[in-house]
């Protein structure tokens, strides 16, 4: 079998071939550090490659397979990460040059878990510094491309992860959704994006932006893969305080349960003015779909929709001026030379922080500064409230709610990187669910007609019912089947 | 609403953060279109609504896990990083004349 051919293959089916030993973990990784090697030039998925020990990884699953040692699906399998995730001994930067050559000294809880089901790490991925962003622009080491066409972004702000994924580099990976950072590159790229519910997966050893918000998911080319990922890595961590107790779901036996008699809810404001005819006419169709594999549209109503961004602008960049206050060059990272101790922290995080983590630093130090507190952040989490009773409205009526993920498939890089408010305005779709700290996922549902870029459906469940959420993914996927490879890169 | 360059350089002051004069004319003016966005939640009456101040439901976090000393970071592992050391401590500008 081709290089080429073995990299179309899902996590699901890989998986069984390195079980009957038809191919190696080593085998494997090559074909994905040769992938890598030859497009990564032009695409910028990855911001470090760590091949030497990829193949080290590999060596050692396959000799726990010829040992009969094998630890599961995901053993021997490559993978990337976003490089938002702490991982001992491999520099990692969350794409800020403030923590250029940092090496942490401990792992993730979700590397710990994807080590331990075998999975190999073949490096660390692009993304918008310190996960702000939606077009993988903010990141200070270089742009990441869409493999659909190169002169368009991948998403942000995990968009070397659906960058990796769709241009067959890696065949799964990890990023993370704090207002759609999983969900809109997955919808840019064609690929499977889940943003799990609040408290599913550990935080820790994941570089905070937004700790209310912030949340681990998985990248992969099928529902089942992502699936397969997301329940390696889901469950509680006494580690991580918000991480939930419930047991984890078996994703993978409930997958193929289909679609019928699910009551899938269609909030109305999701459907207005700002959304593009070919994105509308694709998600229409989606819909139409489910009806017939015997799903029940439902109309809801969202009323609360557009204040949805301007809450989640004040939330978000509140809980992120608080998060960076770490970095104040002391314990770690960038250090600029300066007289004194007051003028040092001001002049390290001057050199250190991008355009975009210091306007969210400055907004958020506005909203929580004395005198505003009550009028902007407490405000905003009131909104809050109201935006999580929308979608528990709607699920006294429907099991899940189906839309668009973006208002527009993938931008051009540059289109909007000098208007900040225009790009927080796309994240319209995606901010309601992480406000409302529910599941949601983005499945490919189409191309766009006019454009041939791929458009994905959003999906959001009740809290914890990632199962069913996977579960329609799946349904759909199967009856549309699959989207051809990207032809850009 | 329009942000004031000397609101602007008192906030970043609060923040640590320096700010080139190039860089304080453009938050002021961005900072600016992005608060007259979110001037839009001031059209409902939030009087009676708690704010959500936990992501998860009362209940589905754990409990706080038991009081009882772990390892930590050996302070090597924790110095290794450190832009300045001195034997097992940070070092840092002269804070106290």
């Amino acid at each position: 079998m081709s290089a080429t051919e073995l990299l179309e293959r899902s996590i699901s089916e890989v998986g069984a071939e390195l079980a009957d030993r038809s191919v190696s973990s080593v085998e494997l990784c090559e074909a994905a550090l040769a992938r890598v090697a030859g497009t990564d030039e032009r695409l910028g998925a990855f911001l470090a490659v760590t091949p030497e020990r990829a193949l080290a990884e590999a060596r050692a699953s396959d000799a726990r397979r010829a040992r009969g040692d094998a630890r599961g699906p995901l053993d021997g399998v490559p993978i990337a990460l976003k490089d938002i995730f702490l991982t001992k001994g491999v520099p990692t930067t969350a794409g800020s040059r403030i923590l250029e050559g940092f090496v942490p000294p401990y792992d993730a809880t979700v590397v710990e878990r994807l080590q331990a089901s075998g999975a190999v790490s073949l490096g660390k991925l692009n993304m918008d510094e310190f996960a702000m962003g939606s077009s993988n622009e903010n990141s200070a080491y270089k742009p990441c491309r869409n493999p659909w066409d190169l002169a368009r972004t991948p998403g942000g702000s995990s968009g070397g992860s659906a960058a990796a994924v769709a241009a067959r580099q890696a065949f799964g990976t990890l990023g993370t959704d704090t207002g759609g950072s999983i969900r809109e590159p997955a919808s840019f790229c064609g690929v499977v994006g889940v943003k799990p519910t609040y408290g599913r997966v550990s935080r820790y050893g994941v570089i905070a932006f937004a700790s209310s918000l912030d949340q681990v998911g998985p990248f992969g080319k099928t529902v089942a893969d992502a699936a397969l990922l997301l329940g390696a890595v889901a469950g509680h961590d006494p580690r991580d305080a918000t991480s939930s107790t419930r047991p984890v779901d078996d994703y993978l036996s409930r997958l193929e349960g289909g679609a019928a008699g699910l009551r899938i809810g269609v909030p109305r404001e999701w459907f207005q003015e700002g959304l593009d005819p070919g994105v509308e006419q694709a998600i229409r169709a989606a819909l139409a779909t489910y009806e017939t594999l015997g799903a029940k549209l439902v109309e809801v109503s969202f009323p609360h929709t557009k204040y949805a961004v301007g809450a989640y602008y004040l939330i978000a960049p509140a809980e992120a001026s608080s998060n960076l206050a770490r970095y104040d060059g002391v314990r770690y990272g960038l250090r600029a030379k300066a007289s004194g101790l007051r003028e040092m922290y001001a002049e390290t995080r001057h050199q250190g922080f991008g355009p975009e983590p210091k306007r969210r630093i400055m907004l958020g130090t506005y909203a929580l500064s004395a005198g505003y507190y009550d009028a902007y952040y407490l405000r905003a989490q009131k909104v809050r409230t109201l935006i999580r009773q929308d979608f528990d409205r709607a699920f006294e009526v429907c099991d899940l709610v189906a839309g668009p993920v973006t208002p527009t498939a993938a931008f051009r890089l540059g289109e909007k990187v000098d208007d900040p408010l225009q790009m927080y305005l796309a994240d319209i779709f995606t901010i309601p669910c992480n406000l409302a700290a529910l599941p949601g996922l983005s499945v490919p549902c189409g191309l766009h007609p006019a454009q041939r870029l791929p458009i994905g459906l959003q999906l959001v469940g009740r809290p914890f019912d990632e199962a069913t959420l996977l579960r329609a993914a799946r349904a759909f996927e199967r009856e549309q089947g699959p989207l051809p490879a990207p032809a850009g890169v | 609403m329009s942000l004031s360059l000397e609101e602007v350089r008192r906030v970043a002051s609060l923040a640590r953060l320096r700010l080139s004069p190039e860089e304080e004319e453009l938050f002021a003016g961005q900072l600016s279109a992005i608060l007259d966005h979110v001037k839009l939640l001031e059209e409902l009456d939030v009087s009676a609504v708690e704010p959500m101040t936990h992501a998860l439901a009362a209940g589905e976090a754990a409990a706080l896990r038991p009081d009882e000393p772990l390892p930590g970071l050996e302070p090597e592992a924790a110095l290794a990083n450190a832009p300045a050391r001195e034997g097992t401590a940070f070092q840092v500008p002269r804070i106290i004349e």
